[in-house]
């Protein structure tokens, strides 16, 4: 049924068609609506048979996921920014004991300094805990991707993260296609655990581990993953096949075929790079042959599809919403790594940071450069090299400079941050 | 693509009037995306939302920078933010007061702006009368609807119906319809 409302909103749905037994949750924006809304329905009795748990903390929702998952129950939470990394103990604890819980990251940047705007850096800090973590592109993808997500943890017993854009997606109105029940049921079926806290079969869950058997144990969380990346496209296909889209999977190419260019980013910014190809498609723009790269799975990356994707383009662009700082790029290395040995010039962009926007004419004027190769290795989009300039220049001339946020909200002529 | 940019201050509604433009806008069967300026909401902030209109899907995500048509839900902005900001020479101009262009010291920024697109109407008092209170974001849709033909008034209603229920839908509904009244008159007399 389609319907206008709020990505929360229809996440919510998502989740609500999914039959969780145990929601807990903290709240936290961009995240809030989401558990603001399952909280209500389980209140008005729209979703039953499902227990919500307030709890104290982000740390608290993840160990009470945890505790209701092993006890057989299908088990979901939200967060974002410092509410992830809050819980980070626990997350890795999830996934470590192979506990297929589902959660949103409404993806938000992480401070010092605050800031509440979308990045990608919440989750791609936990880019190595264990969990597998999909991307979507629209609020359509982000609500589908949690009924794929529930059924593929509880096949591969192993938590999933479904990430979406804070704000950008979370608090979007937009047209959505909702599932009937008999749809997500006829898709996902109870959840039969491959472990659990049974009276009547007792087994204890989270062994301690030695130098004998632990290398072992984390090599088989890995051998899951490499299973993920045959299983994810499957779902994807097996999902089309009952609601009639294309969502999931582990990449999508656009106007990749003839390209030489093609341009690699996850979430919801890919809409605005689309729309930016299409443009510069056109004969009286160039006629530029570029194409784009959406990743949907980056944990399990998806190394070899990302290598066939890219076999017959000449250089690459990562556009990410993530800085590894020391280093620059994130996602880029993972795609470097897929490349190794194609000859393949590669170039990482670091956009939209901390909710700044990225806009057509920016794109523009960077895969312009791309396409001549004119960039750095790694390029900050829309940089203010004047602000940073200037505090460089400040720090050089005397020692106490005092704090770097204040300094420079004061160079860019506002008291408090500015959203407009 | 039609887009729009809504200009007011927190607790006026101007998100809300964003989403429910887009649903008015999918009632009639068109794509609509409708999205706040990310913050720290506060009471009495400047607050921007916006809502883009199409025939097609709409996957662009960046602000609005140049819009077809802003709704300026109080006018003490006027002079505060650069509500006016990339708008489209062609474009509509909606604002929430009980004095013209002229008295708000716009004669001269609008000399350049097609006059049948610009339009005034006093939703506050239109909210106060129907609503109870000083909420003017669903009278401004209601005029919106008359001045831009974009949607029409019983899109208008139907949102309404779809975000309210009771006597706020009922109140909401009576100030939508006025203001839609009250600026297609002042239209079709500029006409005459």
């Amino acid at each position: 049924m389609l319907k206008q409302i709020e990505g929360s909103r229809a996440v919510a749905e998502a989740v609500a068609l999914c039959r969780p037994e145990v929601i807990c949750a903290y709240p936290i924006s961009p995240q809030t609506h989401i558990v603001e809304a399952l909280g209500e329905m389980v209140k008005e009795e729209t979703l039953t048979d499902c227990e919500y748990i307030n709890v104290e903390s982000e740390f608290a929702a993840m160990s009470v996921a945890i505790g209701a998952s092993a006890a057989g129950a299908r088990s979901y939470t939200a967060t974002a920014s410092q509410g992830l990394l809050f819980m980070v103990e626990a997350v890795y604890n999830a996934s470590g004991l192979g506990l297929p819980i589902v959660m949103t990251v409404a993806n938000r940047a992480i401070g010092a300094p605050i800031n509440i705007w979308n990045d990608h850096s919440d989750s791609l800090s936990q880019r190595d805990c264990g969990w597998i973590q999909l991307f979507a592109e629209t609020n359509q993808e982000a609500l589908d991707l949690h009924i794929q997500a529930f059924k593929l943890a509880e096949e591969l017993s192993m938590p999933v993260m479904v990430c979406m854009d804070g704000f950008i997606l979370t608090h979007a109105y937009e047209r959505v296609d909702m599932p009937t029940q008999e749809q997500v049921d006829a898709y996902l079926p109870p959840y039969e655990p491959r472990q659990v806290l049974d009276p009547n079969e007792p087994v204890s869950i989270g062994a301690m581990v030695g130098p004998e058997a632990f290398t072992e144990v984390r090599y088989l969380a890995h051998a899951k993953q490499m299973q993920a990346l045959e299983r994810i496209p499957q779902l994807a296909t097996e999902f089309n096949s009952v609601f009639g889209r294309d969502s999931g999977g582990l990449i999508h190419t656009y106007r990749t075929e003839d390209a030489d260019t093609i341009v690699i980013a996850m979430g919801s910014v890919l809409g605005t790079i689309k729309d930016t190809v299409d443009a510069m498609r056109l004969p009286e723009n160039g006629g530029h042959r570029i194409g784009v790269l959406g990743i949907t799975s980056y944990r399990p990356f998806p190394l070899a599809a990302v290598a066939d994707a890219l076999k017959n383009c000449k250089r690459f662009v990562v556009l990410e919403k993530s800085l590894a700082v020391g280093i620059g790029g994130i996602v880029a290395t993972d795609v470097r790594m897929a490349v190794t040995g194609m000859g393949l010039k590669g170039f990482t962009v670091v956009a939209g940071l901390g909710g700044r926007a990225i806009t057509v004419k920016s794109l523009t004027a960077l895969f312009e450069k791309a396409m001549r190769e004119n960039l750095d290795l790694v390029t900050f989009l829309d940089l203010d090299w004047k602000a940073v300039n200037k505090q460089l220049e400040r720090e050089k001339a005397r020692r106490r400079t005092g704090p770097v946020a204040e300094a420079l909200l004061r160079d860019v002529g506002v008291v408090g941050a500015r959203n407009y | 693509m039609f887009q729009v940019r809504i200009h007011g201050r927190g607790g006026q509604g101007v998100v809300t009037a964003a989403e429910m433009l887009s649903v008015a806008a999918f009632e009639e069967g068109r794509h609509a995306q409708a999205f706040p300026s990310f913050g720290s909401e506060r009471t009495g902030a400047p607050v921007v939302a916006f809502c883009r209109i199409a025939d097609t899907e709409i996957r662009l995500r960046e602000p609005i920078m140049v819009p077809d048509a802003l709704i300026i839900q109080d006018p003490t902005l006027l002079h505060q933010v650069d509500v006016f900001a990339g708008l489209r020479p062609d474009g509509y101009i909606l604002i929430n007061t009980n004095k013209s262009f002229e008295e708000l010291g716009l004669a001269d920024f609008v000399k350049s702006h097609r006059a049948e697109r610009l339009r005034t109407v006093s939703a506050t008092d239109l909210a106060l009368k129907h609503v109870g209170r000083p909420v003017p974001n669903v009278p401004l849709l209601g005029g919106f609807a008359a001045v831009s033909g974009i949607i029409r008034l019983e899109s208008v209603i139907k949102a309404i119906n779809d975000r309210f229920s009771g006597k706020v839908a009922e109140g909401n509904i009576a100030a939508a319809t006025e203001a839609y009244k009250i600026v297609q008159m002042e239209m079709e007399a500029a006409h005459a």
